[in-house]
């Protein structure tokens, strides 16, 4: 009996850790800025070159910070999301347009429609990579003292905003 | 109409060819990128090295190390730019901390435990060999089965 019980031991052992370590998916690597203060930035408007809008004016409210490009296939599956999240009015939404062009990412938003309250554009990627970005999209939620409390890589979809996102936008706008 | 033609074959002359501009300016700042980007990953092709990828990220990720170099940054504090941002997985050497400990102490251990089984299994054997003794009844009962045997046609 002795002699069985130790292979399917093992067995079972191994099955647990494929179980685990199949599932999780390798493209979401945790991200050591949450928790931290968000990078500061401070860029020229997607539909007003003239002005700037710097990550300073946003203090003091709780917001989203939504990284996309024109060119992104996963923004435009987020994209009803995000409108509808801003029909809500729950939380203010910017975007980082990031590493676009700006006649494209208008003609995007203009057929799409514009869930953004200001859109931002980072040209070179800078800002991404103080963001700590690796693919677009990604949003971050920033709290009234401009920390970051939660990054989503990937899409938004339905249920994360209504399991994680909304429930501590509320928590943080309490606060 | 000779003139239009001198001055037709004259117009090339007026082009100034540049000097094709190097990869690097400086080939010393090249030389540390080199270095530095076979220890980073690409953080969009996983499995590649910043040096290897040819991914958009990875080509501003070269550049913002590339002007680290030139601000005369230590390979420690550009090291540490990337794992601010990025996190320890951006290192290909994982770093010896309470969370990596099983990573980097596990096949050590695994061989450890094999060779314990090891051991202990051969011991198990040869103590199950030496411990067959025969008592004399059938000593004398294996010599005559021997012995019959021997003598069959």
């Amino acid at each position: 009996m002795n002699r069985f019980l130790i292979p399917f031991g093992l067995f079972i052992v191994v099955v647990g850790f494929l179980a685990v370590g199949l599932t999780l998916n390798p493209r979401e690597l945790p991200s050591p800025l949450v928790g931290k203060m968000a990078p500061e930035f401070s860029l020229p408007q997607l539909h007003d070159q003239e002005k700037v809008i710097s990550s300073n004016d946003l203090k003091g409210q709780v917001w989203l910070l939504n990284f996309w490009a024109s060119w992104c296939g996963g923004c435009k599956d987020e994209h009803p999301v995000l409108i509808r999240l801003a029909q809500s009015g729950a939380v203010p939404i910017y975007g980082m347009d990031y590493k676009d062009e700006r006649r494209e990412a208008l003609a995007w938003l203009k057929e799409w429609g514009n869930p953004y309250s200001i859109v931002a554009v980072d040209q070179l990627g800078r800002v991404g990579i103080n963001f700590g970005v690796y693919g677009v999209p990604e949003t971050y939620v920033i709290d009234k003292a401009g920390v970051i409390r939660y990054k989503q890589i990937g899409p938004l979809r339905e249920d994360i905003l209504e399991k994680k996102i909304l429930p501590l936008v509320k928590e943080l706008q309490n606060q | 109409m000779r003139w239009l033609w001198v001055l037709i074959l004259l117009l090339p002359s007026l082009a100034t060819a540049y000097e094709a501009q190097p990869l690097a300016a400086d080939p010393q700042v090249e030389a540390r990128l080199k270095v530095l980007a076979v220890e980073l990953r690409c953080l969009v092709c996983q499995n590649q090295t910043l040096a290897d990828s040819n991914a958009p990220l990875a080509e501003d990720l070269r550049r913002e190390v590339r002007e680290m170099i030139a601000k005369g940054m230590s390979d420690r504090e550009i090291i540490d730019f990337l794992v601010a941002r990025y996190g320890d997985f951006v290192l290909y050497r994982p770093p010896w901390k309470l969370t990596t400990t099983l990573l980097w102490v596990g096949p050590f251990l695994l061989l450890g435990a094999g060779a314990t089984g090891l051991v202990f299994a051969l011991r198990r054997r040869q103590k199950k060999i030496t411990d067959v003794t025969l008592s004399e009844a059938e000593h004398n009962r294996v010599a005559k089965l021997l012995s019959e045997g021997a003598h069959r046609p």
